[in-house]
């Protein structure tokens, strides 16, 4: 059998579609930089540097890197489910309160209290996520609404517990708590923030989402739910609960990195603690098209842009929201790159009905969880 | 009191605008998320062309095409392209949110005072006791935030063309087999909407809150968004609703002197309530009772348009 040409041509051209987000997000950022009089080859020299560039660097990389993967790891489920978990930020920073009440209110060893911080910070992360699905469930209130809604009580409580009954002792800051005991801090590599810890279980907890959404009877089921919620439930999922379930697993993992932003990398707790890593996270997955083994090289590479960026306010003078600027970029061309394929191929069979499996055109965002 | 109600109905404007302009866009079938990115960038847009060109109205023009510019995409993403409106809307609000922190440092804390719209009276309406302060002794920009509220109501219910509108966003094949242009029609209102989030966004940094600093505007689009829903899609009550907001922050910004340990605290507590004012909206309890007393209920009562979000194909 021979190729034919045509098949081969239209590989190459997937795969210049594929590259030409990461083009345009690159060039966009060049642009930008040289409107502000900087050079854009020595910008990227500096992200790169600024984030790979010393074992110092690295960590805080990777240390960026598993908060953003554990939370992105979550929505993928939610998304599974069907659901915008736009309350992603709020079960971060519940996670890093629910740690932090361990880690300033029980002297124990580190053996025993390091376990308690993120178990307490999963749990508290799964109560602020089971809200929001009650919320749905119960409220009907749609979950982007209702989720942005506890974002804010999330914030307001970090606050008040920082410049209130957690205050620093004379000074009322909103520059964060006193740091917390030793005992209480990840085990890091060094004088670096690197835990090895914090990058098993992330490691570990990827491969289960993953195998959950592939090879198990209720990653199906979520997935049943998540495409159709009214077929779903006629066959007799009870779609409630699943919903809930999602969001309790979403939850558990967007908690889980809030503890660790807490207990592993700021050592206190900041009014900031969410980095922002649970709306990154959804643009993480966006991008990853919801499957689940995309998540971590591409939390990889938005970990190396936010922690580089940082470096680019000190050294040029460029704002560091150019990261920021860089992965938005990215995703918005990488998702109407995809539009654009699918419009073409649209055009091509218009006597054909839309294949269900490649339409993005439904409301929900569901489109599958594993690859 | 007059003082009170005065200073929450100009505060009100910005947010008058961007809550109008998300509704006509979802009432024709279309969401645009990314208020929270375009409300912030516009914003910054109208400082910047206000106060380099000295013109005030080249920034409310140079905010209006920001806006605009973000509502294309969104239409051009999920009407030509079939991708999902709440995906390109959430990474728009992103975008928008770091682009104007990234264009906006070099005009931080510049004093915006030439460029802010002055104060007009109007003749004899201002001179009425208690309605005169309160609703005529604003600027153009107040004015206009109001008429917004009632040229979009009065297009919607009594216009012909404002039936189509209805009719695009609830039966959208329907009025296509009329021989109405539905995936134009949704452009072009997506565009109008994105337009005047966009002068809403001109109207924080020239007008309500002169100036322009980092997340000058920060949580309004979420909030405008919010807004809608609870103002059930119609133009009177969500304009109640950016009111019944503007009222919350009166209240929380007065109440930190009662408690200043909360100052912090205080200025998110309007987003929360708001946004669980959509619970009640909802709740099963309250629609069974708008069903049973139609007249009363038509005012809480309100459903998305039945197409919001979906596609239209003419095949």
């Amino acid at each position: 059998m021979t190729v034919r040409s045509g098949e081969d041509a239209s590989g190459v051209r997937r795969a210049a579609i594929g590259v030409l987000p990461f083009v345009v997000a690159l060039l966009f950022a060049s642009v930008l930089v040289l409107l502000v009089g900087e050079n854009p080859i020595e910008a990227f020299r500096l992200i790169i540097q600024g984030s790979l560039g010393s074992a110092d660097k690295l960590s805080d990389t990777v240390m960026v890197w598993v908060p953003l993967t554990l939370a992105a790891a979550g929505l993928v489920v939610t998304f599974a489910a069907g659901l915008w978990n736009i309350g992603v930020e709020g079960q971060i920073v519940l996670g890093a309160i629910g740690a932090s009440l361990i880690a300033r209110e029980v002297s124990a060893p580190p053996y025993i209290l390091i376990p308690l911080t993120l178990l307490f910070g999963a749990l508290f992360g799964i109560a602020w996520a089971l809200l929001a699905g009650v919320l749905k469930t119960k409220g009907k209130v749609n979950e982007i609404f209702g989720g942005l809604g506890l974002d804010f009580v999330a914030s307001g409580v970090t606050l008040y517990l920082i410049i209130g009954p957690w205050a620093r002792p004379g000074i009322a800051s909103t520059s964060g708590t006193e740091p917390f005991p030793t005992a209480a801090w990840l085990p890091a590599l060094g004088d670096t923030r690197f835990s090895p810890l914090a990058v098993g279980l992330t490691i570990v907890l990827v491969v289960v989402v993953w195998m959950l959404l592939r090879g198990t009877r209720y990653g199906l089921k979520l997935k049943a739910v998540g495409r159709n919620p009214q077929s779903a439930f006629l066959m007799g999922i009870p779609t409630n609960r699943y919903i809930l379930g999602a969001f309790a697993i979403c939850g558990a993992l967007s908690g889980l990195a809030g503890a660790i932003q807490a207990t592993g990398f700021h050592h206190k707790l900041v009014p900031s603690i969410s980095g922002g890593y649970g709306f990154l996270g959804i643009l993480v997955v966006l991008l990853a098209g919801f499957r689940a083994i995309w998540i971590a090289p591409i939390a990889a590479f938005f970990a190396v842009i936010a922690v580089g960026s940082i470096t680019l306010t000190l050294r040029l003078d460029v704002d560091s929201a150019l990261g920021a600027v860089i992965t938005g970029i990215l995703v918005l061309f990488a998702l109407m790159a995809s539009g654009l394929r699918s419009y073409r191929r649209r055009k091509r069979s218009l006597e054909l009905p839309p294949d269900p499996e490649e339409s993005t055109s439904t409301p929900t965002p569901a489109r599958g969880g594993a690859s | 009191m007059e003082a009170t109600l005065s200073t929450i109905i100009a505060a009100a404007a910005p947010l008058m605008f961007a809550s109008l302009g998300e509704t006509i866009s979802e009432k024709s079938g279309v969401i645009n998320l990314s208020l929270e990115g375009s409300l912030m960038l516009s914003a910054l847009a109208g400082f910047a062309v206000a106060f380099s060109t000295n013109n005030t109205l080249a920034g409310f023009a140079a905010a209006a095409v920001v806006g605009a510019t973000f509502a294309l995409i969104v239409a051009f993403s999920s009407i030509t392209l079939g991708l999902n409106q709440v995906a390109v809307g959430f990474v728009l609000a992103i975008l928008g949110v770091a682009l104007a922190s990234f264009l906006g440092g070099s005009y931080t804390g510049r004093p915006g005072g030439e460029v802010a719209v002055p104060p007009l009276n109007i003749p004899l309406l201002a001179d009425i006791p208690f309605v005169g302060p309160v609703l005529f002794q604003h600027n153009i920009v107040v004015y206009a935030s109001l008429l917004v509220v009632i040229v979009a109501w009065v297009f919607m219910f009594r216009t012909r063309p404002g039936l189509v509108l209805q009719g695009i966003g609830e039966r959208p094949e329907a009025t296509h087999s009329r021989g109405i242009k539905v995936n134009r029609l949704r452009y072009t209102y997506t565009i109008v909407g994105g337009a005047l989030v966009g002068i809403g966004g001109a109207a924080f940094t020239l007008d309500a809150k002169l100036g322009w600093s980092f997340q000058h505007t920060r949580n309004f689009g979420w909030i405008a968004l919010a807004i809608v829903i609870f103002g059930g899609w119609h133009p009177l009550r969500v304009a109640a609703g950016v009111l019944l907001f503007g009222f919350l922050q009166w209240l929380a910004l007065d109440l930190q002197n009662v408690f200043p340990d909360l100052t912090q605290v205080l200025p998110i507590m309007p987003f929360v309530l708001m946004i669980f004012a959509l619970v009640l909206v909802n709740a099963d309890w309250l629609r069974e009772w708008a069903d049973r007393h139609p007249r009363w209920g038509n005012l809480i009562r309100g459903d998305a348009p039945s197409a919001i979000g979906t596609q239209f194909s003419a095949e």
